[in-house]
């Protein structure tokens, strides 16, 4: 009998479960769900919202020391890649002047060169001087001339073992023969104190307009001709002077000058046993 | 180095500044320094050396701006400030006169008013800016060698 009983129970308690699923996969529990679980949902929110204020008043401040730590390292890390960017920028200009002359000494293979880096500039603001790392260790003479892949730079002044002094065209004591492209006429160019260069000697007649380009002459026996120097800026006439002048501008930026080649198998030639002297 | 690495390359107009010549005149500004000449021979001889300038030029520049701040010093010795800034333009301009003078006879073209109002003026400037500067750690320097001469 009483098992009986318990049985029926089962069975009705069965039943009701299973009407209770297929009421609720129905939807007709759904207002009883929000009515029952509405106060558990916001009971979890506020245990929920108390836990992670706590959690983050007890590990926030590490984890701001953590990231400030981090922030240092990697602006640590940032400031040492803009170094490295710096100075790789700074070998590629090097490379790049490199290259430059390297083409200019290819394509002249008639010449013998050898590549210098500029390292000083004489002291006195009087005279217009650099002074280059090689020296007659490297096979560098008195008066060889000296050239980048754009012109004319200067001859050498002064030798020692490891270093040479260079007379650049623009010091005040520089004379350069040259001739005139595309006009056949030659002249002298001259420095200054003041680092600007001056064309002399040229005949009045001689059609002499800005642009015109300057190269060695060769005459004199100083420089290799051909060479180039600069181009005519402006030009001075009188009709008083004998000869014409004309500013020119150097093709060679000797303000920015790093490196130079000096032309090792050109020697100069002393002319002046030849030149004609007063007699008595 | 310096002076023919970084200050030769930075011109104002076209005069420039000479650390060499601050660095002496500082040096032999101090009372308590006893070998000025012989650093002032040594810089001139250096100078001489590797400048275009005619040979004994820096040499004799320096030892007249040596020569000056000697001078200086022994006569205002209260403010040896003010020594240090004439003798910066007097010894300025007597080196650049003497430059001046040597590379015309040597047969340079130099226009004098040129060379004064574009190189001298400038350099003396520059030379001027840079005397406090260099007068303070030549004094430092000085002070650290010869630790025991402090004037009362």
């Amino acid at each position: 009998m009483r098992a009986s009983r318990a049985r029926f129970w089962q069975a009705a308690i069965i039943v009701i479960m299973v009407g209770l699923v297929l009421f609720a996969l129905s939807g007709y529990m759904r207002p009883l769900f929000r009515v029952v679980s509405s106060p558990l949902i916001s009971a979890q929110e506020w245990f929920s919202s108390r836990f992670i204020a706590v959690y983050e008043f007890v590990t926030v401040p590490r984890d701001i020391a953590t990231l400030r730590a981090r922030n240092q390292a990697l602006e640590n890390e940032v400031a040492g890649l803009q170094a490295q960017i710096i100075e790789l920028q700074q070998q590629l200009r090097e490379a790049q002047l490199l290259y430059a002359l390297l083409d200019f000494a290819r394509a002249r293979p008639q010449n013998q060169y050898v590549a210098a880096a500029v390292i000083g500039v004489d002291p006195s603001p009087f005279v217009h001087y650099v002074i280059i790392d090689h020296g007659s260790d490297d096979g560098l003479r008195y008066g060889m001339p000296v050239i980048t892949d754009q012109g004319l730079v200067g001859r050498i002044d002064a030798v020692t073992a490891t270093a040479a002094r260079v007379q650049l065209i623009t010091d005040p004591g520089s004379v350069v023969n040259v001739r005139l492209e595309g006009l056949s006429a030659e002249g002298q160019i001259s420095g200054s104190i003041t680092g600007e260069i001056t064309l002399n000697m040229v005949s009045q007649d001689v059609p002499l307009q800005p642009g015109i380009l300057l190269l060695t002459s060769g005459l004199g026996g100083n420089y290799p001709a051909d060479i180039l120097v600069g181009q005519v800026v402006s030009v001075r006439k009188s009709t008083t002077e004998l000869f014409q002048s004309a500013a020119v501008q150097p093709v060679v930026d000797f303000s920015t000058l790093q490196a130079v080649l000096v032309i090792t198998n050109f020697r100069p030639v002393d002319i002046t046993p030849l030149l004609p002297t007063q007699n008595p | 180095m310096l002076q023919l690495a970084v200050v030769s390359r930075l011109p104002l107009i076209h005069g420039t500044a000479d650390l060499i010549l601050l660095a002496l005149a500082a040096w032999a500004s101090q009372e308590r320094v006893k070998s000025a000449w012989q650093w002032t021979v040594l810089a001139g001889a250096a100078v001489t050396f590797i400048s275009g300038l005619p040979y004994f030029v820096p040499l004799i520049g320096y030892l007249l701006v040596t020569l000056i701040a000697r001078l200086l010093q022994r006569r205002v010795w209260q403010t040896p400030i003010l020594a240090m800034f004439v003798t910066t333009i007097l010894g300025t301009i007597l080196f650049h006169l003497l430059s001046i003078f040597a590379l015309q006879a040597s047969g340079t073209p130099i226009p004098f008013q040129q060379a004064l109002s574009q190189v001298t003026l400038p350099s003396a400037l520059l030379n001027l800016i840079l005397a406090l500067p260099v007068y303070t750690v030549i004094t430092d320097i000085a002070r650290w060698i010869y630790p025991g001469d402090e004037t009362i």
